[in-house]
């Protein structure tokens, strides 16, 4: 059984077409760096995959259960592009950290000391326990996204889906950041689905790529992809770039040192 | 008069008692509504109630009893307008207040025009809350309460960030739905508190006051409940011996309040 698994799915916007038969299947474990222009259509097959918007045609699995039936949100940890909560929200950074156990949850759905404590180890993982006790609305754009990452690491999901997580990170933050997720895969086998324009940055921890403008350019391996004529016209000038951080993959890879 | 011997009469024990419960209600919904930008559907629902109420003169039922059903429809039916057709929630919000204004004075004039009763859910008269009033009041507070107390977390987690909570498993859908309903419930049961004119102001001040200063959401919740029962019992209080109308002396208590906690803000920032 995949992970994810998307059938023939076609999304428009009113009138305007952003994913064009889309057809792609994740497995347990799999990293992939998901890449393409802006409005490429990475954000909308996200919240496809997610049932967040409904396709107009086609059909969404996750982990093997059709998206329209699927209930078992505590898999899943997910973290948005553009993340605009209610900006008032009196929650402190503690408060939104543990939100995340929600999906572990029965009604009454109340929080114990357990969780407490779940909570404020996770923050200390993605470092943001310092600041706990501060409203989140009064925290910068990268202490909100160290708090909202602790909010989907909470549960330990075994699907990570991330939309450019890293844009507001330092670059220490960054380095953690990735050794963080790096290791959740490779350890707990966690399938990881990242957005991102860095693809440097991720080049050397993802396994797989899918580069997306509005139809699939390419779906395959990191070896694969190193071969790949599209993906080579595509990613073309950031070929040399990317390829020093493929680190021994670009010996065997043949585009990139020759152009 | 004393204060002791203003607490003595069994009228202002119960218009205290049905205050102090109706405070605290809508001040916790009053916050999730605030953070949801759904404040003026206080406004419009009250208007609506309107509506609910003049049906219940006219057709010599029960006002109240009529308004519950009425002002949930209306709450139901704002979320039916932005879900088919483009408009937006405020706009929603401003076309169910409008109906309900409408059809509220179109059967107020078949009724033969503004009686004693309809002024009374007009501009509110707590000091006439009757024994059974109280006990409505009650009830439905108490139904409010189980209703929050269950979906506490859903509701936050849907205010603070809507595609986080279905990603979460909370039916978002439904939890917008109970949060409106319980409003519909409680903007009724505070009509005799406030009066039609003014209990959306139950709803928004107390809790725009609490977020001036809370540093959490359990102290914006406290904060907000604080406020508006100090309001109701101070502004009982003084309508009682000042002979000014009672709902329009709880708000003016409420506004007061606001204004010291943004001076407060001010000074601590
Ligand atoms: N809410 C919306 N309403 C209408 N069109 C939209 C909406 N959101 C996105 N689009 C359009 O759909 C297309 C795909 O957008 P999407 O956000 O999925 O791109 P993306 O690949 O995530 O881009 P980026 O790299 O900038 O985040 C774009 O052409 C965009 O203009
Ligand atoms: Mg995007």
């Amino acid at each position: 059984m995949d992970t994810i698994e998307v059938k023939n799915l076609s999304f428009s916007y009113g009138a305007a077409l952003a994913l064009e038969n889309i057809s792609f299947a994740v497995k347990q474990g799999d990293f992939t760096g998901v890449l393409g222009p802006n409005g490429g259509g990475k954000t909308t097959l996200i919240k496809i995959v997610l049932g967040l918007l409904k396709a107009q045609k086609g059909e969404v699995k996750l982990f093997g259960k059709d998206i329209n039936k699927f209930d078992d949100w505590v898999k899943i940890g997910y973290l948005e592009q553009k993340n605009t909560p209610s900006s008032l929200m009196p929650l402190t950074a503690f408060e939104v950290a543990r939100l995340g156990l929600l999906s572990s949850k029965k009604l009454p759905k109340t929080f114990n000391k357990t969780d407490n404590e779940t909570a404020e180890n996770i923050m200390q993982t993605t470092g943001c326990l310092p600041y706990k006790n501060k409203l989140f609305y009064e925290l910068s754009g990268g202490q909100q996204q160290k708090v909202l990452l602790a909010r989907t690491l909470i549960n330990k999901p075994s699907l990570l889906i991330l939309d450019e997580p890293s844009t507001a990170l330092d670059s220490a933050s960054r380095e953690n950041f990735f050794n963080l997720i790096s290791s959740l895969n490779k350890q707990n086998n966690i399938t990881m689905l990242l957005i991102t324009h860095d693809i440097a940055d991720i080049g050397k921890y993802v396994n797989n790529f899918l580069i997306l403008d509005k139809n699939i350019i390419f779906y395959g391996s990191k070896q694969k992809f190193c071969g790949d004529k599209k993906a080579e016209e595509y990613f073309g000038p950031y070929t040399p770039h990317l390829m020093d951080h493929l680190h021994a993959d670009a010996k065997s890879c043949p585009f990139g040192r020759h152009q | 008069m004393s204060v002791i011997e203003f607490l003595s009469f069994s009228f202002v024990q119960r218009a205290l008692t049905a205050g102090i419960l109706i405070a605290v209600i809508t001040a916790i919904l009053g916050t999730f509504l605030v953070l949801k930008r759904l404040s003026l559907i206080g406004d419009s629902l009250s208007h609506v109630a309107l509506s609910g109420v003049a049906l219940g003169l006219i057709t010599n039922t029960s006002p109240i009893f009529v308004a519950v059903p009425v002002v949930m429809a209306g709450s139901l039916l704002v979320f039916k307008i932005t879900e088919h057709t483009k408009v937006y929630t405020d706009s929603a919000l401003g076309i169910v207040s409008a109906c309900g204004i409408s059809f509220g004075l179109i059967i107020t004039s078949l009724a033969g025009g503004f009686n004693v009763d309809l002024m009374s859910f007009l501009f509110g008269s707590i000091l006439t809350v009757s024994a059974w009033e109280l006990w409505l009041a009650f009830t439905l507070s108490a139904a409010a309460f189980v209703m929050i107390y269950i979906f506490y977390n859903d509701l936050i987690a849907v205010v603070f960030d809507e595609n986080f909570a279905k990603t979460a498993g909370v039916n978002a859908k439904r939890i917008n739905t109970i949060l409106v309903l319980i409003s519909a419930v409680a903007i009724v049961a505070a009509l005799k508190v406030v009066g039609i004119m003014l209990v959306s102001a139950m709803l928004i001040i107390p809790p725009c006051a609490a977020l001036q200063l809370a540093t959490n959401f359990k102290k914006a919740l406290l904060l907000a409940c604080s406020f508006s029962v100090i309001s109701v019992i101070f502004g009982i209080y003084i309508s009682f011996v000042l002979n000014i109308p009672s709902g329009a002396a709880i708000i003016i208590l409420n506004i007061l309040i606001l204004a010291f906690c943004a001076c407060i803000k001010k000074f601590l920032k």
